[in-house]
């Protein structure tokens, strides 16, 4: 696809992705940081977010999975989460988190195996968004272009 | 002063989290600070020249290279050694006291600011860090440079409105007061955040 298709393609997605709020102005100011000297540094972000994510999921399946759940612990795991999702500009992410952090605090197993299902779930929509705009960011720089700023 | 604000200045960003590593690491870079990162508070002591039990630099071996760093920004919650606790060893040690110190946390608890600002930190940022936050890390570092310059220029200030007398006093008291004004203000903790 030449350039300026692509660069199209890449506004219309991205416009999608943040008018349903799976990501926020905090991705555009991770692009603003992006320049020659750091081509990549938004696509390396992410790809640590999405690292991240995926062993902090894990935890805290292993944590329900358990009798005695460890709330203490769930919770500390969770506010890890909502650390890096404020951090690349996971939104939705990030909003399951704080009511699964509230789910922490009441103790309730129920209500935190809720949250884990849901977290998952927008984990998983996130993914493929993010995914599809680096996918379409390599693209661009590939063809020599500048990716667009994107903004809510 | 204006070789002040071209100078490049020397942060030492500590985080356990690798992405906020890149992160903070990309904004100070941007911002023309030179940075290092490390993962830990023992390694920030490390590259400080202070071992954790230690309170004043050991007779350092040549190979031992200490940088000069300008000012330490931490995140709070880590585990082992907190920032917290990296602020109260740096503001305990008589060398290292005066290199300002920011605390970031993403959790926005009014206690725990409190008690950073009161150990000594100079601010405290709430995650995500972001660009314009920058901008208030080099007042710190150069208020620290110049803070011995103004204690001197105090001195001698107030030796002069002693010796002098009349209207003569009135105006010298003038002249100093603003700069006493202006040390007393960013020598206080910082409560406006």
């Amino acid at each position: 696809m030449e350039l300026h298709k692509l660069r199209r393609v890449y506004i219309e997605f991205a416009e999608i992705v943040f008018r349903d709020g799976f990501l926020d102005n905090q991705y555009t100011q991770l692009q603003q940081l992006q320049d020659e000297s750091e081509p990549k540094f938004v696509l390396q972000v992410g790809t640590l977010f999405l690292e991240d994510s995926e062993k902090l999921l894990n935890e805290l399946r292993s944590i329900l999975d358990q009798q005695d759940v460890d709330f203490e612990k769930l919770d500390a795991f969770v506010r890890k989460l909502t650390g890096s999702s404020a951090s690349i500009g996971a939104k939705r992410v990030k909003d399951v988190c704080m009511t699964f952090h509230d789910c922490c605090k009441k103790g309730s197993k129920e209500g935190c195996r809720k949250c884990l299902q849901q977290l998952a779930a927008e984990y998983r929509l996130v993914k493929r968004k993010l995914e599809t705009l680096f996918k379409l960011e390599t693209q661009i720089l590939a063809a020599g272009g500048s990716v667009p700023l994107l903004s809510q | 002063m204006a070789v002040d604000a071209e100078a490049q200045f020397h942060v030492l960003a500590v985080d356990d989290s690798l992405m906020d590593r890149k992160l903070i690491e990309r904004l100070l870079k941007t911002s023309s600070f030179q940075v290092t990162t490390v993962d830990s508070g023992s390694k920030a002591l490390e590259v400080l020249g202070l071992s954790e039990d230690q309170t004043s630099p050991s007779a350092v071996s040549p190979e031992h290279n200490e940088i000069e760093v300008n000012l330490v920004i931490t995140d709070y919650c880590m585990p082992g050694m907190t920032g917290y606790d990296l602020l109260k060893k740096i503001k305990g040690s008589s060398s290292l006291k005066d290199i300002p110190v920011v605390v970031m946390s993403s959790e926005n608890v009014p206690s725990r600011i409190n008690r950073c600002l009161e150990g000594g930190a100079e601010e405290f940022f709430l995650k995500p860090v972001q660009l314009s936050d920058m901008k208030r890390l080099r007042p710190h570092i150069l208020k620290g440079r110049s803070k011995d310059q103004q204690l001197q220029r105090e001195e001698n200030s107030n030796t002069i409105i002693i010796s002098s007398g009349g209207s003569k006093r009135k105006a010298m008291d003038e002249e100093p007061s603003p700069e006493r004004t202006r040390l007393r203000f960013s020598t206080g903790s910082l409560t406006i955040l």
